[in-house]
């Protein structure tokens, strides 16, 4: 059994201009210890994925529209509000991109992670445990992360360190809970590029030695080929490659990936010309008929424009969804 | 030799930082003693991480803000102390296209008012010259007549830059300062919008000041690129060079850090943080993330910039390798 | 934003909150009873207080919905020309504070430094006294009357846009969008009126429309105390006040006028909240 299964789940947010198909079939497996990327751009839909696994988005007006989300076997969708916070934080934590906004600027860091390390108390049911205990792991967790001084830390006030301090304390609070899944929601993207290095090697070595398995999320897929083995493409509320991350990147065989890949401007070449994709994201209230992607795609025929094309398996663990990709 | 467009000489801006009860007033130095030429038609990126001052510098060269010591010579006219009065009909000719293209655009202003706006104000065009002017500005930047009449909301991350652009282009400027253009925009949106700058710039002969912290991007755009780090310059020279071949620790540990697009390849992490910019390390402030850094590093004045490098053990070492 | 999609989103979210639709509700029906009133009262006359002693404290019949006061005038009549009344001052008072307060606070926020001390200072002096406290030796000092109960509010409600207007300027200067309009060499002058005052005046209608419910409230409180307008001019207030004396036998004179000073203060403050839930941008995406 997988540890993360998603099948096609479909969500749509309901607004005041109409019905924004924001997800449509998503179909996604993760297994335990495993590393997944999922990079996309723009309205793809990635960060509302992510947020669905544990139903952060708000009800309306988000709205499911079918399929299911099996973490460890129980469809998250389904579950009852007190199974899901013992869910959040405990098997599955989050980490999102700004950590300013994730951290209360008037509580110390210490309190903010006695909390988080409470509410775990909580949500399983244990006996309270002394202020120093708590006060301890704390300490303990700040040190997994990499930080000196944890004690020094644990009383200081988010304005008092830095962008990339603030990341690593957010992930010390995800860890919390020992989870078993890790989703990072474009963790390094507000962080200048040394620091991103840095939380970049952090999130790896955690990896590596608590056997997590990890989600990431982001728009730079350099940052995606860095930390994950497998990456998933998406496009417009669809994912429309899935492969290893050597193999996408040495053979993508989706339209929409190799333009993506064509358009990333490389350091060490700059003979090669970053080229765009021409047109630009569909209206998700009005989105294109069959392949969301044959607007802008070179190779749209007929079928592209009626049929919806399924991910499908064209070389060992390398899928696409394109009528056009033959095994 | 012919006179360069923009020469910076000196330049210095420092902040007071709020006084406490019992700390002295202290002074942040977000810009310390740089100095910039450009010449015409140059292309100058500007690197460097938060903090660095590179928007600071940026802010300076257009003058937004006084710099508190040095010299700015605009097109051999020296604008360090001009009033604003005097400022204002030079404006026409230094513009700056903005990081956020949301927030560069007043809400509610549709898209033709807003490229209109440096037209009006400098009473370059009025009536239907007017209206022709920003029709053809949009079709210069690849934009339809249909977009005239939308407002910002409606608009997607690289139309509302290429608006702003096209508002940064309208009084006919010499000098176009673009500070991280195309951060917020998808990459395939920006290989279209970076292609568009390269073309507008060989029609219209401009000179661009390019600031980003994306050095796969300057490589593409610019010839030359500036590497800053708290508020000093400490690499100068042309891209094949900063960028291709690094010669100051910094600028080395920069590129290192830039994720490549290979499986698996972790970048390797430089210790540390940038320190607080208003509690400065003495000597060189990169000194304590420094691999090579030398017991001279620690002590005195920051390097100054020689032949486009400020780290003396380095510069040592290569006169020792040619000697 | 396109006018008739603002149209659509303010129909939408009024349909969608019982509460805005009814502060809505009220406003309209104070507004249509002022704008009408004259026509549709069934005792034009009693209005201006004509004196009918045979008809005096009469209770509420088919023939005076609301009963007779003191003097045989019909309360009806004088409770509907009471609106036009009050709707006028409410709406006079907010507008002209509004008018002194927000010029002065945009000002205050974008030109900072000493014209922004000075403003701010003054305003804080005007707001250390307390409101009602400073209209009523105003009033004192002026005699009572309604205009100079006017005079009085305004003068004590002009600090609040001061603050309003300053602190949401001072978070527009700081736009992007305004260092370009500086880069574009517009003067400040332009700046202020085109980009920062647009831009604030958001919070400020919204405070508009609650306020005018207030300052029916303060006169009517003024006119409750003898400052206000002075009898037989038809003000809620002043009715009240001397409704006072014949409760609680003859209830209907002081009911009908509280009954209506409070729907009116219901109806403001609700279309206040239904105003901001329209005009703060962060809704439109909802």
């Amino acid at each position: 059994m997988s540890l993360l299964e998603i099948r096609d789940y479909r969500l749509a947010f309901d607004t005041f201009d109409g019905t924004l198909h924001v997800l449509d079939g998503i179909d996604l497996s993760l297994e335990a210890g495993e590393t997944l990327g999922i990079v996309g751009e723009t309205g793809c839909g990635k960060s509302v994925l992510a947020r669905s696994l544990l139903r952060l988005n708000e009800a309306p007006p988000a709205r499911v529209v079918s399929g299911a989300i099996l973490f460890e076997g129980q469809d998250v969708l389904s579950l009852p509000e007190k199974a899901m916070r013992r869910l959040r934080g405990r098997r599955i934590a989050m980490v999102f991109q700004d950590p300013a906004s994730y951290l209360n600027p008037l509580l110390a860091i210490g309190t903010q992670m006695e909390d988080a390390i409470r509410g775990q108390e909580a949500a399983l049911g244990q006996a309270r445990r002394p202020h120093r205990a708590i006060r301890s792991q704390a300490a303990e967790l700040l040190a997994s992360v990499g930080l000196a001084e944890p004690q020094r830390l644990l009383a200081s006030h988010p304005h008092q360190l830095s962008g990339g301090m603030r990341q690593r304390v957010l992930i010390a609070m995800a860890l919390a809970g020992s989870p078993t899944l890790l989703v990072a929601d474009e963790p390094t993207t507000a962080l200048d590029v040394t620091v991103q290095a840095q939380v970049l090697a952090l999130i790896a070595g955690l990896v590596a030695e608590r056997g997590l398995a990890l989600m990431l999320i982001s728009h730079d897929l350099g940052v995606v080929a860095a930390s994950c083995a497998r990456v998933a493409v998406m496009y417009a509320g669809t994912v429309v490659e899935e492969a290893s991350t050597a193999q996408l990147l040495a053979n993508p065989r989706h339209p929409y990936a190799q333009g993506l890949i064509a358009a990333v401007p490389d350091l060490d070449n700059p003979a090669h010309k970053p080229r765009g994709i021409p047109g630009s994201i569909p209206n998700l209230m009005t989105p294109p008929t069959g392949c969301r992607f044959h607007p802008r795609c070179a190779l749209a025929s007929e079928i592209c424009c009626s049929i919806k094309p399924a991910l499908r398996e064209i070389a060992p663990a390398h899928g696409v969804a394109c009528h056009h990709a033959t095994p | 030799m012919t006179v360069p467009l923009l020469d910076a000489t000196g330049l210095v801006k420092t902040y007071a930082l709020p006084r406490t009860a019992f700390q002295p007033a202290r002074r942040l130095t977000a810009v310390a003693h740089v100095d910039l030429s450009l010449a015409r038609g140059a292309t100058l990126g500007l690197v460097g991480e938060s903090g660095c001052g590179k928007s600071t510098l940026a802010r300076l060269l257009l003058r937004l803000t006084p710099p508190s010591a040095g010299r700015i010579v605009f097109d051999d006219q020296d604008i360090t102390n001009l009033a604003e009065a005097s400022l204002r009909p030079l404006r026409r000719r230094l513009q700056l296209v903005h990081q956020n293209p949301s927030a560069a655009l007043d809400p509610r202003l549709t898209a033709a008012a807003a490229v209109a706006e440096p037209l009006v104000v400098q009473r370059l065009a009025r009536g239907t010259e007017l209206s022709d002017r920003v029709a053809q500005l949009f079709a210069e930047v690849g934009l339809g007549p249909e977009f005239l009449r939308r407002y910002p909301h409606e608009l997607s991350g690289g139309q509302k830059q290429r608006v702003c652009i096209a508002r940064a282009l309208a009084p006919e400027p010499q000098l176009l300062v673009l500070d991280e253009p195309t951060s917020a925009l998808d990459v395939s949106v920006q290989a279209q919008i970076l292609d568009m700058l390269a073309e507008l710039r060989a029609r219209r002969g401009l000179t661009y000041l390019f600031i980003s912290h994306n050095l796969a991007v300057v490589r593409q755009v610019c010839a030359e690129v500036a590497v800053m780090y708290l508020g000093r310059i400490v690499e100068q020279g042309s891209a094949e060079q900063v960028l291709g071949a690094p010669r100051h620790p910094y600028t080395q540990a920069l590129l290192a850090s830039v994720p490549r697009l290979t499986a698996g390849a972790v970048p390797p992490a430089t210790p540390s943080e940038p320190p607080n910019p208003a509690a400065l390390p003495s000597g060189c402030t990169f000194h304590p993330r420094c691999r090579r850094a030398e017991l001279s590093c620690h002590t005195g004045n920051p390097p100054p910039l020689v032949e486009g490098l400020a780290c003396p053990p380095v510069a040592l070492s290569i006169c020792q390798t040619r000697a | 934003m396109a006018a008739s999609r603002r149209m659509r989103l303010a129909a939408w979210h009024f349909r969608r909150s019982f509460a805005s639709s009814l502060g809505l509700g009220l406003v309209t029906a104070i507004v249509l009873l002022a704008l009408l009133g004259p026509w549709i009262v069934p005792y034009p006359d009693h209005a201006a207080g004509s004196v009918n002693l045979t008809g005096k404290l009469q209770s509420p019949s088919a023939a005076h919905w609301f009963g007779t006061d003191e003097v045989g005038n019909d309360i009806l009549t004088r409770v509907i020309i009471g609106a036009r009344l009050s709707l006028l001052v409410g709406i006079g008072i907010t507008f002209a504070a509004a008018a002194i307060g927000v010029p002065l606070g945009i000002l205050a926020g974008t030109a900072g430094g000493r014209v922004r001390e000075v403003i701010m200072r003054l305003t804080d002096l005007f707001l250390s006294v307390p409101g009602l406290v400073l209209a009523i030796a105003l009033v004192a000092a002026l005699g009572p009357g309604i205009v100079n109960a006017m005079i009085a509010l305004v003068l004590v409600w002009w600090p609040g846009y001061v603050r309003l207007a300053e602190s949401k300027a001072l978070s527009i200067r700081e736009e992007p969008f305004i260092e370009s309009a500086r880069v574009a060499g517009a003067p400040s002058l332009r700046i202020l009126w085109r980009h920062v005052l647009p831009n604030s005046i958001s919070p400020i209608i919204v405070k508009m429309s609650m306020d005018i419910g207030q300052a029916i409230l303060a006169v009517a409180s003024l006119g409750f105390i003898g400052l206000g307008a002075k009898p037989p001019t038809p003000e809620w207030g002043a009715m009240i006040s001397i409704a006072r004396s014949y409760l609680p036998d003859w209830w209907w004179y002081a009911i009908y006028p509280g009954a209506f000073i409070y729907a009116s203060v219901l109806g403001f403050n609700l279309l206040g909240d239904g105003l901001r839930d329209i005009l703060d941008p962060r809704s439109h995406r909802g």
